[in-house]
């Protein structure tokens, strides 16, 4: 089967890639106490669940993000359909977004520390500048690319403004917004992890931020996968949500893989 | 050209629209009586669609002015009914939720506009198809579908434009056919726009042919008092509809060649 060659060589690789790494490591081709090895990340990953140390951690992190992605997507949706539907107004707003957009959103950390203190606050809030631009743009691309015929017809049939954003614009934009939505959650969690990293008491940045502080690359690595697997699960849940809502659409990849 | 009192259900006066320093089309006058199917022909670029964007409401004209049942039009066509060249129906919504939209948007409950729009479905042909999307149906059936949520609205007037011009020859005799009987149920007024002289005299009461553009205004009104119930695809076979042909092609001809020398 098809399905099953793709996956077999999908996992062949990963589990090439980490032997050569653990052969590597173990022989002392590379140093194990900057690269560390396969065998102990997994061994630390494991310690930490099975000790439950990491859960607090996970939990700050997890509140932060989701926090920073609902509201960054909700006031950037409001935003993007305000701007598109009142176009006087975005002309108006256009240099200030631009302007805003182009700030490297991390130079933000330090502000928001110094506004929001060292709680899950300032996270949120870093997260937020970065979510909000990303379904800002998507929504006000997604209502913008409404075909006119499509607008036309539904006002001569008798739709009125309600009407036109219920039916119409929020559907149109719903597949750009769910394009938006699977970038925003890595956005989410670079605000959450960065924020903590620069200055927390709890939270995986914070775990790989102490665990840098005593060259524990194990550490580093092992939170790295933890998030890693994090944000994919939520990938995933997003993306059952999408083929739910989106059952519209046509498929692109015509069945196949 | 017919008279300018009273019955008309539509009626274009002096009407003039133009785009920056280009006049698509100039002092159009044409009336369109009650219950009367009206077809424009002209070349390409000559403003059928400008004329139909006027009579929805949809574009005002920069001078002279269309009048409703002789009320001037002002806004959105209240009832009119547009069938666009290209695909209007959402292709987020079922062939069905696509045909109760306007019942939706009258305030009409779901349930009950689910089940007329059902019924308008069985009506165009596609009853067994409500569930499938847009993009799961040919492009004739969602023509039907578009035909159907437009018809549901129930318009006085009936704006069509080259709606069945993508479509292959034989799904297009076939949605002729449809739209001749439906028109038959209850004589809509009707403007159908095309650039097929062979579609225009099947369908209408009334060929309207258009000079070509820039400045381009109805020159001529043929009637054509072919018989009905027609089937279009057997009525070009008649002589009185070659005899029709060959009459309004004479004229379109001369419009055809002008069109191509001034592009």
């Amino acid at each position: 089967m098809q399905g099953l060659r793709l996956r077999l060589w999908q996992i062949g690789l990963l589990l090439g890639f980490l032997a050569l790494w653990e052969w590597a490591s173990r022989t002392g081709r590379i140093d194990p106490f900057f690269f560390t090895k396969p065998s102990d990340i997994a061994a630390r990953v494991w310690r930490w669940f099975a000790t439950g140390e990491v859960y607090p951690h996970l939990y700050v992190t997890s509140v932060e993000m989701l926090l920073a992605f609902f509201f960054g997507t909700l006031f950037g949706v409001l935003m993007g359909l305000w701007l598109a539907l009142s176009p006087a107004v975005a002309v108006v707003l256009d240099p200030y977004v631009k302007a805003i957009n182009a700030i490297p959103r991390v130079v933000l950390a330090p502000i928001f520390t110094l506004w929001f203190g060292l709680g899950i606050l300032s996270k949120v809030a870093l997260g937020v500048t970065l979510v909000f631009f990303v379904a800002f743009f998507n929504t006000y691309q997604g209502v913008k690319e409404v075909s006119p015929v499509v607008l036309a017809n539904a006002r001569l049939l008798g739709a009125r403004q309600g009407h036109l954003l219920r039916h119409i614009y929020l559907p149109a934009a719903a597949s750009w917004i769910f394009s938006s939505l699977r970038t925003s959650i890595g956005f989410a969690v670079i605000g959450a992890v960065v924020g903590e990293y620069l200055g927390s008491a709890a939270g995986l940045g914070y775990l790989i931020a102490q665990a840098e502080g005593v060259f524990d690359t194990t550490g580093v690595f092992a939170g790295m996968v933890v998030l890693m697997v994090f944000v994919l699960v939520l990938d995933a849940l997003v993306g059952a949500l999408e083929r739910r809502l989106l059952a519209w659409r046509p498929r692109a990849e015509g069945g196949k893989v | 050209m017919s008279d300018f009192v009273g019955k008309d259900a539509i009626k274009f006066y002096r009407v003039s629209v133009s785009f920056g320093s280009y006049s698509a089309v100039e002092g159009v006058n044409l009336s369109v009586r009650a219950g009367e199917f009206v077809s424009l022909v002209g070349p390409t670029g000559c403003g059928k669609s400008t004329l139909l964007n006027v009579a929805a409401g949809l574009l005002p004209p920069s001078s002279g002015e269309v009048l409703l049942e002789g009320r001037p039009l002002k806004g959105l066509n209240p009832v009119a009914g547009y069938l666009f060249q290209q695909d209007a129906i959402l292709p987020w919504k079922t062939a069905l939720d696509n045909v109760a939209l306007p019942l939706v948007f009258r305030g009409v409950g779901l349930r009950e506009a689910r089940e007329r729009a059902l019924a308008w479905l069985e009506k165009v042909g596609l009853g067994r198809f409500p569930r499938l999307f847009p993009h799961q149906l040919s492009g004739g059936m969602r023509k039907r579908v578009g035909l159907a949520q437009v018809l549901i609205a129930d318009p006085h007037l009936l704006l069509m434009d080259e709606p069945f011009s993508a479509l292959d020859v034989q799904t297009r005799q076939l949605m002729e056919n449809e739209l001749l009987r439906l028109w038959q149920e209850d004589r809509k007024t009707v403007l159908f726009v095309t650039h097929d002289l062979e579609e225009a005299i099947a369908l209408a009461d009334r060929v309207v042919v258009l000079s070509a553009g820039p400045r381009s205004r109805p020159i001529e009104d043929f009637p054509i008092p072919l018989p009905r119930p027609r089937d279009v695809a057997e009525i070009r076979l008649t002589p009185e509809f070659l005899r029709l042909h060959r009459e309004i092609w004479e004229l379109l001809r001369g419009e055809v060649i002008r069109a191509h020398a001034g592009a």
